[in-house]
């Protein structure tokens, strides 16, 4: 019996501009049922830190409960994690972000954890616009606890126990627009290539950023009548545009050809570009991503890539204008004026 | 790429790299295994079946199989194989009872091997059992060959040796010893319904530099001291000796002069040490026992004084040197000749039908080992130069099959076909029936005698093997190359699971190419062209997986996290064919 990860690694692995291999960015081995979405979506997640060269101290993983809650574990092994009560992950990740804005904050959920149990932390932390990527492994059901329906299964749709879901869903997605994220996307666990990209783009924004990410649950609703299994995935994708993802050391060169490409600068100066086939869809305003997500639902599709985009938000920490230096780095001399100041505000009150 | 035909014999056994390596394809990790297993006589047996003499070559085996080995691929260094094989050898029980019944029933027809070295006995072990008459003719005064004669006892002991040729000869080979064949015009007269010669390259080359006669007292052919050290004729070497080479053979001259009283010994090469023919390891061997060797020294004169060898002159070779070349003086009492060794046969008339090239050798068929003369076979040193042991065993194998098919009549060229068969592993959930769990452990050392007592004695043996702990560890660092990963592309839905787990970044999914391209689009480009690509049918998302084997540990991590067991992990048999099998 094996199932520990042997040591070694593929002798050629590349090293990005830290010196860190891929190696650098994996975590304990995943005790997830084999072919699990969430165990593909680790990997993009260690795929897209080590692209971006991103020190693994200074990231902070944060986690609800469930199968997806539990894949903090399996990456970044050398980063801060808290694993929070099922459903108050927002909370956590508010007031860690508060303490410390300069971390790089990920969070993973389950759709459960987010659209269930967690619905009121959610639609809260995405108005707020804290600065961090959500990231929800969906697959439509509880996997922790045998597989139940959640609140994200397509209406019609069934797993494993072969009930069709009676209730409407909620699409994560359309709820973040219409509560104000400014990024919004979609992906699935079994296409990279999409994914990874995705995820960049995610941390490269500033603010919310939500990823919604298809991620079949192989034992309990990966059926041929569940729309969140690996094949109606493949059948019904569609995505919103291709798109590139230039992080921000890179030279922006390739010429392109005005209005079926659509370009967006985040704030780390990374640019986004896509490649559309329809004009009519403009993904930084609300209005166009919800039509588009509708119209997409409508016909039985699952849009996916990125759904939209607003640079122009403030984050939490602009809204509340707290000072530049992260609260948690204050000292007491920062934090009390003195004597004579506090004697001229009392002054104030008399 | 088309996809890989995994029914196609070789294709799995290119993936086991020692057992591809084996001239003689021995089932390296399949005897690892049972050393682990603390199944000595099996695995000795399943040596024996394969490369006829475990116990010599746990020694002495050039080791083709361990540059292969896969391991030193992933980490710096290879499995130890040649020491398991050893493992094995000394820890056996008896094994009398599992050898091959020799038929008293006869199958009339007759067999002469001129030669008594490895390729003859070979021949012999293979062809005895299927009731050949088989006649055995060396002019020494016991078989086993060079391997007798050359290799010194200090790296095989007599016994062992004695042992595993004893076995063969026990299974009723008649010897004709202390007989040199010399004339193989009168020989075929014999009626032998074949003939295997397997003479070995028995030519020392000499030096024919000045000075050469006048010294010829102190200035020896390092096989032909070698061999007079090995009877006992030379008992002792003198104060100063120079050996001069940089081969096996000087290797092996340089650490029994030593052991003759030897007080300074020194090698003297052309080249540089990198490039020096020796193995590694007997390269080491000699510098631990304080054998300096002195590169880029090419000798122009044996100097003597008085009747006596006073000492040689060299010219040092520099690569880009102007100018006169610089000589060098080394004193020294005795120089060992270790230039190169050829073929000879002259005893072989110039009108037998044979035919010679150039170098003196016989024209050979490379497949059959067929002569220009229908019913005589070739083998060994004397069919294509000086090689090794392991390799006059995988020769004799093959003429064993050749002279079979001969006897009966047949096509040489419709050999048998290798025996192989593919059985699954599975027991449970991510339970398999080999220990798929990688060691992390480093190559094993070998425990040696102490230098003070080995370097006096020149019948002790230096390396004292692995014992059984050592070997369990060894054991364990190989990565049973021979469990394949089998893939069933109509199970497989593209999940990716067992692209995230593999360790080594084997798996890849995507757009089929041709094989250039597609090398180059793996996640991990695959660099090593030595090594096959896996490639599946189409799958339904229009892709194909496409496998590196370059660096897949065996570790079974794909077929456990497969949720539809597309991924298998299966035993991949591979027996070469054997004289008799159809
Ligand atoms: C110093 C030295 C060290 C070596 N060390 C190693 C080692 O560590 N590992 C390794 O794998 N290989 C080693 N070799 C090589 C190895 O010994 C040979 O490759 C191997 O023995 C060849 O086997 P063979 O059966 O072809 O013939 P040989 O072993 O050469 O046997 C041929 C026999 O035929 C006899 N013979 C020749 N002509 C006649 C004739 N006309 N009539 C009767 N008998 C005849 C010879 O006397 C000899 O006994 C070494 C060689 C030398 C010289
Ligand atoms: C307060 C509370 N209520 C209920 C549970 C039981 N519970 C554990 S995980 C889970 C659902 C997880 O679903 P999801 O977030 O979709 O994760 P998945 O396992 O599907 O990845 C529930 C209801 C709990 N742990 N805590
Ligand atoms: S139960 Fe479902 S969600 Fe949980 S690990 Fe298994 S496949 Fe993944
Ligand atoms: S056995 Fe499978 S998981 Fe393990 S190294 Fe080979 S391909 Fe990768
Ligand atoms: S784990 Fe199995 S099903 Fe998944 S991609 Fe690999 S072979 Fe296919
Ligand atoms: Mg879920």
């Amino acid at each position: 019996m094996s199932s520990r990860r042997p040591v070694f690694r593929h002798p050629n692995l590349p090293k990005n501009d830290l010196g860190y291999t891929r190696r650098d960015y994996e975590g304990l081995d995943s005790t997830l049922c084999a072919g699990c979405g969430h165990d593909s979506i680790t990997n993009a997640i260690i795929q897209a830190c080590f692209e971006l060269s991103i020190e693994p101290h200074r990231v902070a993983k944060l986690s609800g409960i469930g199968c997806s809650s539990k894949s903090p574990a399996y990456f970044l092994g050398k980063s801060h994690g808290i694993n929070a009560v099922h459903g108050r992950m927002p909370s956590v990740a508010t007031g860690a972000n508060m303490a410390n804005k300069d971390l790089l904050y990920i969070g993973v959920s389950g759709d459960g954890d987010t659209a269930s149990i967690g619905m009121g932390q959610f639609v809260h932390i995405v108005r707020r616009n804290l600065n961090m990527v959500y990231i929800v492994m969906n697959n439509g059901c509880y996997g922790l606890t045998k597989g139940q329906d959640s609140a994200t299964a397509d209406k019609g749709s069934s797993s494993r126990k072969g009930r069709p879901n009676p209730f409407e869903a909620i699409d994560l997605c359309e709820t973040a627009v219409q509560t104000g994220a400014g990024f919004v996307a979609r992906g699935f666990s079994g296409d990279k290539e999409q994914l990874v990209p995705l995820l960049k783009a995610a941390m490269g924004h500033r603010g919310f950023a939500l990823v919604d990410v298809i991620s079949p649950c192989v034992t309990f609703n990966n059926t041929p009548a569940s729309t969140k299994s690996y094949h109606w995935a493949r059948d019904h994708m569609e995505a919103t545009a291709t798109f590139d993802f230039i992080p921000s050391r890179q030279e922006i060169t390739t010429d392109y050809v005005e209005g079926a490409t659509q370009n967006v600068t985040l704030h780390d100066g990374s640019v986004i570009r896509l490649h559309k086939t329809d004009n009519s869809f403009d993904v930084t305003q609300r209005w166009s991503s919800l039509e588009a997500m509708e119209q997409c639902r409508e016909k039985g599709q699952i849009l996916t890539g990125i759904l939209h985009v607003n640079e122009t938000l403030k984050d939490t920490h602009d809204i509340l204008e707290t000072t530049d230096k992260p609260l948690n780095t204050l000292t007491e001399k920062d934090l009390c004026p003195g004597n004579q100041v506090l004697t001229k505000i009392s002054e104030n009150y008399r | 790429m088309n996809p890989t035909d995994i029914n196609d014999p070789e294709y799995f056994h290119g993936v086991i790299d020692c057992q591809l390596a084996c001239p003689a394809h021995t089932p390296v990790p399949e005897y690892i295994r049972l050393i682990a297993e603390k199944k000595y006589a099996d695995a000795y047996m399943i040596n024996w079946e394969s490369n006829v003499f475990p116990g010599i070559l746990g020694r002495i085996c050039d080791r083709p199989c361990e540059p292969a080995c896969r391991r030193g691929r992933v980490e710096e260094k290879a499995v130890a194989i040649c020491r398991l094989k050893r493992v094995c050898a000394d820890n056996k029980e008896d094994v009398s009872g599992r050898l091959p019944d020799v038929s008293k029933k006869k199958n009339g027809k007759k067999i002469a091997l001129i030669g008594g070295g490895p390729a003859s006995l070979t021949v012999a072990r293979d062809l005895l059992p299927m009731g050949y008459k088989v006649d055995l003719y060396d002019d020494q005064a016991s078989a086993g060959g060079f391997v007798r004669s050359q290799v010194p006892s200090f790296r095989l002991p007599e016994k062992v040796l004695n042992e595993e040729v004893n076995v063969i000869l026990n299974m009723g080979v008649t010897t004709h010893l202390k007989t040199y064949i010399a004339s193989l015009k009168e020989f075929l007269t014999r009626g032998y319904d074949a003939i295997f010669i397997g003479t070995g390259a028995p030519r020392g080359r000499d030096l024919d530099l000045p000075g050469r006669q006048a010294g010829k007292l102190f200035i020896h052919i390092g096989i032909q001291w070698l061999a007079s050290v090995q009877y006992g004729h030379i008992k002792k070497s003198e104060k100063i000796t120079l050996v001069i080479g940089g081969g096996n053979t000087a290797m092996d001259c340089c650490r029994t002069a030593r052991r003759l009283g030897g007080k300074e010994v020194k090698v003297i090469i052309r080249g540089t040490r990198e490039n020096m023919k020796a193995s590694p390891w007997e390269i080491e061997d000699a510098i631990s026992e304080d054998i300096p060797i002195l590169e880029n020294l090419s000798p122009i004169e044996f100097v003597m004084e008085n009747d006596r060898l006073k000492g040689t002159m060299f010219q040092r070779l520099q690569p880009d040197s102007d100018g006169d070349p610089e000589k060098v003086f080394i004193p020294c009492d005795e120089v060992l000749l270790a230039v190169g060794q050829q073929n000879a046969f002259p005893w072989i008339e110039k009108d037998t039908g044979l035919v010679f090239d150039d170098a003196g050798r016989p024209r050979v068929n490379k497949i059959t080992f067929q002569s220009d003369l229908a019913h005589v076979f070739f083998g060994g040193d004397a069919a294509f130069g000086p090689k090794n042991v392991i390799t006059a065993v995988a020769h004799g194998h093959e003429a064993a099959i050749s002279i079979d098919l001969f006897c009966n009549g047949r096509d040489l060229t419709q050999r048998p076909l290798p025996f192989t068969t593919l059985a699954g592993q599975k027991m449970g959930m991510k339970d398999w029936m080999y220990n798929s769990a990688v060691s992390g452990e480093e190559r094993q050392n070998v425990p040696m005698a102490p230098k003070v007592k080995s370097i006096k004695d020149r019948l002790m043996e230096v390396e004292l093997g692995f014992n059984p702990q050592i070997g369990l560890k060894e054991s364990r660092r190989c990565l049973n190359c021979d469990v394949q990963t089998v893939f069933n592309v109509k199970e497989c839905i593209e999940c990716d699971a067992c692209v995230d787990i593999c360790p080594t970044t084997c798996i890849n999914f995507l757009k089929n190419g041709p094989e250039e391209d597609l090398r180059s689009r793996l996640s991990m480009p695959a660099k090593n062209k030595s090594q096959p690509l896996y490639v599946s049918d189409l799958l339904p998302t229009g892709r194909v997986m496409v496998k590196d084997e370059d660096v897949c540990l065996h570790c079974g991590l794909c077929a456990e996290k497969c949720p539809t067991a597309a991924w298998d992990m299966q035993k991949f048999t591979y027996k070469p064919p054997k004289a008799g099998q159809r």
